[in-house]
Formats: structure tokens, C-alpha cells, sequence
């Protein structure tokens, strides 16, 4: 029974990742000015260089034929070269993955321990001047761009892992914060608690227990957001990693790496939400 | 709260009225070079002082607001009728036609917003005039906002039509155009509008973000983005604190959006 639903998932998986491929693929060959480059209106190039500047941007023209070679040479394992970084595309993400997955890594951790921390104090406390204070503090994160967090931690020269954090927290805290309420507010909590149960009983015991398969979709939701915020931390702070090579390749319009970097960031995505969701399934199919 | 609400309130109607009337209030136009003071502190003549080429700014701080606040919810105008358009159908005629509807929207929920966003725009010619990068900006994020409205909408929209007066309706014969025109959009308005109001300081945001990375409004039109743009070359918080007014007011803005949006939510 499982195997065939993790193979309907895996599926399902494949078939998003090769369409947000092919729609990378798409947009970019749509884009006006596709086929021009201004390096082909340098005089000091001769005709034989254009002509095969051009028969190489040609070879990119059917979306079709480009993205079925490229995915053909993605099973093989080659990712093609990047056009603006002159770099086999898989160099390129291997030499930044790692400092993408330790900023994102040390952001996402920063910003749970932060926002599950207090969110389980205001639950627990129930003092309204606690769940007022870090009310504000979220929403006042929750209003600050992520690209204006990362100036920010540049100014006040603190890690640009924070500003990750800054950015996650305020939507984990929030969530957290009414997952945990609701779950005091429940009959059999309201009764452990009547019977003079401990308060770190109750949380242990009854509260969490209600609130983990929510949490572990929140999980998977935070590295979604984790690494859309490593876009603007990375290009402003100068951080040679995943979020970075994205703007760059956005900027430089550069095709094979912009189609990689967006099966790239779905795999990710994909991979964690479906980790969280199966998480998920098995404390349920544990609490039946 | 209710106090809370009234200054959010009146936060939102201030900025309303400083983007109608900006060409009044506007000591100078946002382009306007002052070039005998340049990066000028605050002063009776320029009350936020200058930029790096002598630029008022003040008056480019109100014809910042002005396109920002005033394109944002055009934009979510723009996102919430493609949600309800997408997420309707979906959840009216279900089967396959949910199933495609939503795979779509899937896929353009399974990609972080900003990463998307910022693939999109590049793809855009970047070297555009003022005006046409305005449009660009917002029409983009209304065409690419819409996907977590739609899953929202479509989930409605099943809800409604699986509900105890549409089964009469229909068992009384009135036809499923006239259903889908006269029954559902009544009871849809409340989700519509919760929608609408959540994008507007997504979109403000997401325009931030991408005028600090130079995919944004083009100079020398300024946008709440471009402003913020300027603290890029600081190097300490004392150092010219009047430049973080556009922020204070980005935060200010948003959050009296954020307290409106809660009340807007607790209503759908």
C-alpha cells in the first residue's frame, strides 16, 4: 500500500520538477532580445567567431530540442556550461552549495529555536504582556524585506545567517503560536490541567504530541522559505552560494544555468515538503 | 486593539492622501538635481535631505509612496481576479479540469516566490524607461501572485457548490452559467477580499526586495525599492539616520496592513 503511494508521489515529484524545468526553459527563450548579444558587436571579433557565437545560440532556439538535450545530458550527469560564468554548470553548484545549505541551515535553526521558544512561553505563560511583545516583534520582522534584512546585518556586522532568520521567524512564530493555543484550548488538555498535571507534563505530553504533524509541514514550508530569502541575503552580502549564482544567472540571462538552478531549487523544495508530509503520515499512521 | 486598528486606520488614510496629493505636498520633482548640495543633510530646504546626486529626498520619499501604494493593489487586483478566474473553474467544474488547474498551481507554489519572481523579471528587457518598468514590476507580480489565492478560492468554490442551497438551486432548474454567475460570486466576496488585502503588502515587499537587487522601478522614477536601494552604501547606523526614514515608513505602512489584514481574515 505505501510503496504505491510513494511511487504515485515520486511521480507526481518528477513530473513538477520536469515541468518547472521546461518552464524555465520557456521563459527564457521567450524573453525579448533572446538572440542578442552584445559581445557579437565587438569589431575585434572575426565573421567565423559570430558565426559561431551565433550557430551556438541557435542550437538554443527550440525550447523542445534544448530542454530534451538537457535533460538528456542531465542523466549522464553533465549540466552543460554557463554562458556568462564560462564554468561547467555543475561546478558551479558544487562549489556553492555547501555555503547556500550552512547559511540556510544555521538561518532555519536560529529562527525555530527563536520562534518555537517563544511561542511556547506566551502559550504556556499565557501572560498578554509576553504575547504582546512578541506579537510586535514578529510583525515588525514580518514587515522588513528580506533584501533590507541583509543590508542591515551588513551595517550592523553581524552574521548574514540572522537576517535568515529574521525573515523565517516571524511566519513560524505566528503559526507555532496559534498551533500551540488552540492545542491548550482542547478538552483533554483543559482536564490534565484541571487534575494538576505539571505544566512541562502537559506540554510534553498532551500539547506537542496534538501539534507535531502541523509542525512538520511548517518544516518543510521553512526551507522553501529559507532559501528564497538566500537569494537577496547572498547577493547583497557577497556570499558565493546558491541564492547568489541565481541573481547572477538571472541578470546574465544565462540559460543552462537558470533552467539547472530552477530543477535545483524544486528538487529541494519538493524533497523537503515531501519529507515533512511523509513525517507526517507516519505519526499519523503511529497514532491510529 | 480597537485603538490599534483606528491609528492603522488612520496611518493608511495619511499615505492614501499623500499619494493623491504629492505633486502638492512635493517640494521638488523626484528628478530634480539640486547640484550645489549634494548627499545634503536635513535642512529648512530639504527636509529629509539629499541623495547622492542632490536629489530632494522627500519629495522622491512621496512619489516613492505614491508608486508603490498605488500599484500594489492594482497588482493584487490583478492577482486576486486571475485566482478567482483560475481557482472558480477549478473548483466549479472539478475532475480532470481541478486536477490540471491545480498541478499548474502547484508548480508555481513549489518554487520560492522570490526566486520566481526574480527568474521572471530578468527575462524582461532591463534597460526599459521609468514608466514602462512601473508597469513591468507590478504586472509581474500580479501575474505571478495569484497561485496561493487560487488553492484558497478553488477549496471555496468546492465548499459552495457542495452546499445545501446550491443543491436547491440546481434542483430547482436554474442553469449552471447562471449558478456560477449569480450564486457563487455573492459568497465568494468575503475570501476575494481577504485575498486581495493579504497581497497588497506581499507585493509592496516583494517590490522592495526586487528594487534592492536592481530588478525593480528604473531610475530615475523612485519606488519604496529604489529608496531603500540607497542604504546599500552604508557603513554604520549613525552614520546620516535620516536615510532610514523610507524604511520606517515601508514598516509602518505594511504593518497597518498587517492589522487590517487579521480583522479582513477573521471576517472571511
Amino acid at each position: 500500500m505505501w510503496v504505491s503511494r510513494l511511487a504515485r508521489h515520486l511521480a507526481a515529484m518528477i513530473a513538477v520538477i520536469v515541468l518547472g524545468g521546461l518552464l524555465a526553459a520557456t521563459m527564457v527563450r521567450l524573453a525579448p532580445g533572446f538572440d542578442v548579444d552584445e559581445s557579437q558587436l565587438d569589431p575585434r571579433l572575426s565573421p567565423e567567431t559570430v558565426a559561431a557565437m551565433k550557430a551556438e545560440k541557435a542550437g538554443q532556439r527550440n525550447i523542445a530540442h534544448f530542454y530534451a538535450r538537457f535533460l538528456g545530458r542531465a542523466l549522464r550527469g553533465d549540466l552543460g556550461e554557463s554562458q556568462t560564468l564560462k564554468q561547467p554548470v555543475r561546478q558551479l553548484i558544487t562549489e556553492r552549495l555547501p555555503a547556500t545549505a550552512r547559511l540556510a541551515g544555521a538561518g532555519l535553526l536560529a529562527a525555530w529555536i527563536l520562534a518555537f521558544g517563544m511561542a511556547v512561553t506566551a502559550a504556556m505563560t499565557r501572560s498578554r504582556s509576553l504575547d504582546l511583545t512578541t506579537t510586535v516583534l514578529s510583525g515588525a520582522f514580518l514587515c522588513v524585506p528580506a533584501a533590507v534584512l541583509g543590508l542591515l546585518t551588513i551595517i550592523a556586522r553581524s552574521p548574514a545567517f540572522l537576517a535568515i532568520a529574521c525573515v523565517i521567524f516571524p511566519k513560524l512564530f505566528r503559526y507555532c503560536r496559534n498551533l500551540l493555543t488552540d492545542s491548550y484550548e482542547k478538552p483533554h488538555v483543559i482536564m490534565a490541567r484541571a487534575k494538576g498535571l505539571s505544566g512541562t507534563r502537559v506540554l510534553v505530553w498532551h500539547v506537542l504530541p496534538a501539534c507535531a504533524r502541523p509542525m512538520f509541514a511548517l518544516a518543510g514550508v521553512s526551507v522553501s522559505l529559507a532559501l528564497g530569502a538566500c537569494i537577496p541575503v547572498e547577493a547583497l552580502c557577497g556570499i558565493p552560494g546558491i541564492g547568489q549564482l541565481a541573481w547572477q544567472a538571472a541578470i546574465g540571462r544565462d540559460l543552462p544555468l537558470l533552467v539547472t538552478l530552477t530543477v535545483l531549487v524544486t528538487v529541494i523544495t519538493l524533497a523537503a515538503n515531501s519529507s515533512s508530509d511523509m513525517a507526517s503520515q507516519a505519526l499519523r499512521a503511529e497514532g491510529r | 486593539m480597537r485603538a490599534v486598528r483606528y491609528f492603522a486606520g488612520a496611518v493608511l488614510v495619511f499615505a492614501a492622501l499623500a499619494c493623491v496629493f504629492t505633486s502638492f505636498i512635493a517640494p521638488a520633482d523626484y528628478a530634480t538635481q539640486f547640484r550645489e548640495a549634494p548627499s545634503a543633510a536635513p535642512s529648512r530646504h530639504h527636509l529629509l535631505g539629499t541623495d547622492d546626486l542632490g536629489r530632494d529626498s522627500f519629495s522622491r520619499l512621496l512619489y516613492g509612496t505614491r508608486v508603490s501604494l498605488l500599484l500594489a493593489p492594482a497588482a493584487a487586483l490583478i492577482s486576486t481576479l486571475l485566482a478567482a478566474l483560475v481557482g472558480g473553474i477549478a473548483g466549479y467544474v472539478g475532475g480532470v479540469t481541478r486536477k490540471v488547474a491545480m498541478a499548474v498551481t502547484d508548480l508555481f507554489l513549489s518554487m520560492p516566490w522570490l526566486f520566481l519572481l526574480i527568474i521572471v523579471r530578468a527575462m524582461l528587457p532591463l534597460n526599459v524607461s521609468p514608466g514602462t518598468s512601473v508597469a513591468v514590476t507590478f504586472l509581474l507580480l500580479g501575474l505571478l501572485g495569484w497561485a496561493a489565492s487560487a488553492r484558497v478560492v478553488a477549496a471555496e468554490v468546492q465548499a459552495i457548490r457542495g452546499s445545501d442551497f446550491m443543491l436547491q438551486a440546481k434542483a430547482s432548474g436554474i442553469s449552471s452559467w447562471r449558478l456560477l454567475a449569480r450564486h457563487i460570486p455573492p459568497n465568494l466576496r468575503p475570501v476575494l477580499f481577504a485575498q486581495f488585502w493579504i497581497s497588497i503588502p506581499v507585493f509592496i515587499l516583494s517590490e522592495a526586495n526586487l528594487g534592492i537587487l536592481g530588478l525593480g522601478v528604473a531610475e530615475p522614477l523612485p519606488s519604496w525599492g529604489s529608496l531603500l536601494r540607497e542604504l546599500e552604501s552604508f557603513v554604520s547606523f549613525g552614520d546620516q539616520p535620516w536615510r532610514f526614514v523610507p524604511l520606517l515608513l515601508l514598516i509602518l505602512v505594511v504593518s497597518s496592513f498587517q492589522v487590517f489584514l487579521s480583522r479582513e481574515e477573521v471576517q472571511a
